[in-house]
């Protein structure tokens, strides 16, 4: 019974973190860079739209990923474009970027689609043996193939974070432009290239939920899920496994506060609602002393040379 | 020249006063329609512009226009909306949702020649001496009961779950007309009610149907536009499902078992004549399953569907006996 229990909460956390951990991982990396993007929830939107209408129309879930995908790329490039050459306020553009999402999303759905409909999504991937395991199996090994790769990019966020001549350059782009530039590092390139995988993945995330986990589309389907991404990053410290700890904590307790209701065990639904921010308040606060890797150079446009 | 520009000038002010004439001829019924969310939510918004749509082919495009703003969730852009038809002397304005009562009172008395609309409610504000104010209720209750019994009927683990977005108005009245028909058929069902807190998050509707389905249910109802995450989940786990405001079939045919239908023409014809007989507000129009302003849908593909799909994989087997 227990162990039913648990696995149900934790299986429901795992799908539920997914598309916080593909927007958040994205964040972190153009944050990193020096540029923070709060359009990401817009990017979302028209990722979901995007992967939705390709899927419903050619029948090919993969093509209305890489649509959904390639539609984010696009989006980080305006927003790039912005911020990184325009030097625009960031907060500003991600902001308009984020209702020009939101807008041009619905309005496209109620001209190629209308009304809401739904299509079946990426399958479950039961992974064969590992699957069989009492409550692991559950919990771990029966997602869809989106929710495997987004648990797959932490590590390798990690890896090209820490590990790489890139990482490295990602990290002087957004403490020490100045100086990266003096090394030879083109800070715009780089920014530019965090801001459009960023996007990339902001569209991925927003296909998580059109075509692998909802399986449906309707105006403002993300709900302010692009939003919470954003938190997460700083929740992180700007570190992957930060923003895989945050989703999964944030996805947890909100799967708890459910199957509470569901259980109909007896707390206030209002209150049950309110837990996973709570909660997430709670634990950043009490993190607040090590809130220390913040990129310097966050939100701030590099004016090359003028010093 | 001087004699040319006033022909010129007398010309067109006769062309101006022509065609005020032509447009008052044939004044048609403008309707505006203001709604929290959009025309195609497969729920509350668009059961009211289906009907509004219905009205209009009865009457004709050119006796019968409609004008909607979507997405007014934040209060004050609906109230700025209303104001603004208000002013352009529409015959009547729907403000669709309970949230926008407070806008009419403070609109409403300032333009007596418009009538104005809002729902579910079954306050007009004639207490406060407003007398262009109409209101309309569905019974959702009645709906819900009939749903109930069919659900607890169907039911094989008895545990059935209710996915809602605020516990108030309409959303609440089907819940809990819903719970007594599933208990008054079977005592000792389980009726698992969730609420969301938002009617709009679709992605905790999903968690929440998959959560309930989790924990045994095998039939799921719910409310508001955040459901299709949830009929999307019951889909895939071929629960049944039972709709509400529209027909749901469409979005899954095999689980929908049926829909409460919404038919607010009900309200709204007998609204439209009250108007036209000078009458603007002051009267409540209740929908109900006598005067069939709630429907029940049943989907002819929906058990039959799935029970033919069941013997056709072999897991039902037919036993002829011997």
């Amino acid at each position: 019974m227990i162990g039913s229990v648990i696995a149900g909460i934790a299986s429901s956390a795992i799908r539920l973190a997914t598309p916080y951990l593909y927007a958040g991982i994205g964040e972190t990396l153009g944050q990193l860079s020096g540029v923070v993007n709060l359009g990401v929830d817009g990017i979302m939107l028209m990722g979901a739209y995007v992967a939705f209408f390709v899927a419903l129309r050619t029948g090919s879930l993969s093509l209305g990923l890489l649509a959904a995908a390639g539609t984010g790329a696009l989006l980080g490039l305006l927003m790039a474009f912005v911020s990184v050459t325009l030097k625009a306020e960031q907060g500003i553009s991600g902001i308009g970027l984020y209702i020009f999402g939101l807008g041009l999303s619905t309005l496209l759905f109620g001209m190629t689609v209308g009304h809401v409909q739904t299509i079946d999504g990426f399958p479950d991937l039961v992974i064969p043996g590992f699957a069989a395991i009492p409550v692991i199996g559950e919990i771990f090994f029966r997602h869809n193939i989106l929710v495997y790769i987004a648990f797959a990019l932490v590590p390798v966020a990690w890896f090209v974070l820490n590990k790489t001549p890139f990482g490295l350059k990602v990290r002087a782009a957004g403490q020490k432009p100045e100086a990266a530039d003096s090394l030879g590092v083109n800070v715009e390139r780089i920014r530019y290239t965090t801001v459009i995988i960023g996007g990339l993945l902001s569209g991925v995330a927003g296909a998580s939920l059109s075509i692998a986990l909802l399986n449906t589309f309707q105006q403002n389907l993300t709900n302010g899920i692009g939003f919470i991404a954003v938190a997460l990053v700083y929740f992180g410290g700007w570190r992957p496994t930060g923003v895989l700890l945050g989703a999964l904590l944030f996805s947890t307790v909100n799967a708890i506060q459910v199957w509470l209701q569901v259980k109909g065990v007896n707390v206030p639904s209002d209150f049950a609602l309110m837990m996973p921010y709570v909660v997430t308040i709670l634990v950043l606060a009490a993190m607040a002393k090590r809130r220390v890797n913040a990129p310097a150079a966050l939100n701030k446009p590099f004016e090359r040379g003028e010093s | 020249m001087r004699f040319k520009k006033a022909v010129l000038v007398l010309m067109l002010i006769g062309i101006v006063v022509g065609s005020l004439g032509v447009i008052g001829a044939a004044k048609p019924f403008r309707v505006a329609f203001v709604m929290p969310s959009t025309i195609n939510d497969s729920a509350w918004s668009q059961s009211m512009y289906d009907a509004l749509i219905a009205i209009q082919n009865e009457m004709g495009k050119d006796n019968f226009q409609i004008d909607y703003s979507e997405n007014m969730f934040v209060i004050s852009d609906a109230a700025a909306a209303i104001r603004d038809y208000a002013s352009q002397g529409y015959d009547l304005i729907i403000a669709h949702g309970s949230q926008y009562g407070s806008s009419l009172v403070d609109i409403a008395p300032d333009f007596p020649n418009v009538a104005f609309a809002w729902g579910s409610t079954a306050n007009t504000f004639s207490d406060m001496g407003i007398t262009n104010v109409f209101s309309y209720q569905p019974y959702s209750e009645q709906g819900g009961y009939v749903q109930g019994v069919l659900a607890a009927k169907l039911s094989q683990s008895g545990i059935i779950g209710v996915i809602g977005p605020i516990e108030t108005g309409d959303a609440k009245r089907y819940t809990e007309g819903f719970k007594a028909g599933v208990l008054a058929t079977n005592p000792n069902a389980k009726v698992s009610v969730t609420w969301t807190g938002s009617y709009s998050d679709v992605a905790l509707a999903a968690v929440t149907a998959r959560t309930m389905i989790n924990a045994g249910a095998d039939v799921l109802t719910g409310t508001s536009q955040m459901v299709v995450g949830a009929i999307g989940v019951a889909k895939k786990h071929g629960v049944l499902w039972f709709g509400y405001d529209v027909d749901q079939s469409p979005l899954a045919p095999k689980i929908v078992v049926s829909s409460v239908i919404v038919d607010w023409t009900v309200a709204l014809k007998p609204m439209i004549e009250s108007i036209k007989n000078g009458v603007r507000g002051g009267k409540i129009y209740t929908l109900d399953l006598a005067n069939g302003g709630l429907k029940i849908a049943v989907n002819p593909e929906g058990l039959v569907g799935q029970t033919i799909d069941d013997i056709i994989s072999g897991k039902i087997q037919i036993n002829l006996g011997d």
